[in-house]
């Protein structure tokens, strides 16, 4: 087909800044990953692959990284999906007072991180905190615990407080792809005396297939993003208990000054992501057929 | 018969339990928080969930006049404007040329985006970074502009070459065929027919920009050219405990996303869904 030359106009101004700020640094982070660079001098030295000798075999931080990554991004998946396809449940009819509920649940996700961070931050704390006070008038004194300053819990305080911020928006998409459904599949299987537990089996859980699939992408990636959530609430400790992926690669840089082996990380960091949404696409799309 | 009716009816107190308790699991943290942004340090501590004993606006007051944080406040609102109106012109141009190229170019325009979204900012963080400084960007409101522009741009040429793929390809180029160059065609009929859609991108990206702390972290260093969430995270070293000066500041940082969604919430509800089907 023909099209005038104007069209290539067009494309220039976007492609350009994607190219310059986007693309180019992605594929300087692969040159950077072969330096020692420290990040600021103008001097550095090519080191082969010793970053991500280093990174795989010699670095017990970036294992207890990637660790803790794995162990937030399984609970945050679990948890996010199975929560807001509940209430996108719960909540399916557009009657007046489901409307009201799903605007309040959707709420957090227009607040920035750095906000959620805070408000937790507070409800978590140990001497003025909330929840602690709450539990004790409650009786429960027993139950108080030190949210965020210990090792064993603080991972899953904030993984908590990132479903409390997100749910909602995943409720959205499974409302949508429910609101889809034909009424008379459910009409065809209640007919023939399906039990409500057979009617989401057979109806609901095949047809939000679609839904279901971008839900667990989605909450994926969201879970490797975590940065700013912990950035602001723990900083990563204590003693790395919540240190993730992405907060350790910061501290590397820019704390420890060692931008060519923070570059090293990010690209392990793009691997396993590549990894395992591959593998999420695979087991998903199993399903689906 | 009976038996069944009293089932059903658990059932619906089961479930108004559950709206009900999730919905205080939101609300009572939020109005903890504007609560205590109105209280005094000692009030706070002696009364952490309460009502104010009275109510101080000494908090808000304080982080204008001595946070500076009007400053901030511009600064967020010139940054997350920018990026938003240099965002929906690029992309939509973009989407528009790749809806008219078709054939490899389109797919591999498409591509080169799509794949910008697999790739989280944390993963280029540093070389973006290192170029920002080599361009002697750092610490300039321009070079953080720039960068938002290129990470937030995929997500919108997805929006927008999604809406586009479903205009009638015949319209458009019987239109320019008949005279119209393509400039026009692209200002006459393809921008007002795209407005749901560069709404929902626009929407979308107000509360991703207004929002982001990675960048603005990395590249902003000096107190005049802070942005808000920045700015918030730096109170928090600065006024360790004092929470209700900080919450002051989180009310104030979040009061244009919340005003606006409750006046635009469906708009909200759909544009922030759009950016995150994506795959």
């Amino acid at each position: 087909m023909k099209h005038s030359k104007t069209l290539y106009l067009f494309v220039l101004p976007g492609l350009f800044m994607y190219l310059l700020f986007f693309v180019y640094p992605t594929l300087n982070g692969l040159v950077l990953s072969f330096t020692d660079w420290e990040g600021i001098s103008s001097h550095w030295n090519w080191v082969g692959f010793d970053n991500y000798k280093r990174m795989l075999f010699n670095d017990d931080i970036f294992q207890t990284a990637l660790t803790n990554n794995l162990k937030f991004m399984l609970v945050v998946v679990i948890f996010q999906t199975s929560i807001s396809l509940i209430f996108a449940i719960l909540l399916l009819k557009n009657s007046k007072s489901n409307v009201f509920f799903r605007a309040l649940y959707f709420f957090p996700t227009i607040i920035s991180s750095i906000s959620v961070a805070f408000i937790w931050a507070f409800v978590f704390n140990p001497n003025v905190g909330v929840l602690n006070l709450l539990l004790g008038k409650a009786g429960l004194e027993a139950l108080a615990q030190n949210w965020l300053g210990d090792p064993k819990l603080a991972i899953y305080s904030i993984a908590f407080v990132k479903v409390w911020a997100h749910a909602g928006q995943m409720m959205v998409i499974f409302v949508a792809g429910l609101q889809s459904i034909p009424e008379e599949l459910y009409e065809a299987v209640y007919l023939d005396g399906a039990t409500n537990w057979q009617a989401f089996k057979n109806v609901t859980w095949p047809m939000i297939a679609p839904a279901a699939t971008i839900v667990v992408a989605y909450t994926t990636i969201q879970s490797f993003k975590a940065f700013d959530l912990i950035f602001a609430m723990t900083g990563g400790g204590p003693i790395y208990s919540t240190e993730i992926l992405s907060t350790y690669i910061y501290h590397t840089a820019f704390q420890g000054s060692e931008f060519g082996y923070a570059a090293a990380q990010s690209m392990g960091f793009m691997v396993i992501i590549a990894l395992i949404t591959m593998g999420q696409f695979k087991l998903l799309k199993g399903r689906s057929s | 018969m009976k038996h069944l009716r009293k089932e059903a009816l658990t059932g619906v107190v089961l479930k108004k339990f559950i709206l009900i308790f999730y919905a205080l699991l939101i609300l009572v943290p939020v109005s903890i928080v504007v609560l205590a942004s109105f209280k005094q340090m000692t009030d706070l501590f002696k009364n952490p969930i309460g009502w104010p004993e009275q109510f101080s606006l000494s908090n808000y007051i304080e982080m204008f006049r001595e946070q500076s944080l009007g400053q901030y406040f511009l600064n967020s609102t010139l940054v997350t404007l920018s990026t938003i109106l240099f965002i929906l012109f690029f992309s939509s141009l973009l989407s528009y040329a790749i809806f008219r190229f078709s054939g490899w170019l389109a797919v591999i325009l498409y591509g080169l985006f799509a794949a910008g979204m697999m790739v989280p900012p944390q993963v280029n963080m540093i070389p973006i970074y290192s170029l920002v400084s080599d361009l002697g960007l750092t610490n300039s409101l321009t070079g953080l502009i720039a960068v938002s522009i290129s990470i937030f741009m995929p997500v919108a040429v997805f929006i927008l070459s999604g809406f586009m793929k479903s205009m009638p390809k015949e319209m458009i180029e019987a239109a320019s065929i008949d005279g119209a160059n393509e400039w026009s065609t692209y200002c006459r009929i393809v921008l007002p027919i795209s407005m749901p859609s560069l709404s929902a991108s626009a929407i979308f990206l107000s509360v991703m920009v207004w929002n982001d702390l990675l960048f603005p972290l990395l590249l902003i260093n000096s107190s005049d050219k802070k942005t808000l969430p920045l700015a918030l995270l730096q109170f928090q070293g600065e006024f360790m405990t004092n929470f209700p000066m900080i919450f002051a500041g989180v009310i104030i940082a979040s009061a244009p996303m919340v005003i606006a969604y409750v006046a635009l919430q469906r708009y909200f509800v759909e544009g922030v869904t759009a950016g995150s089907v994506k795959g």
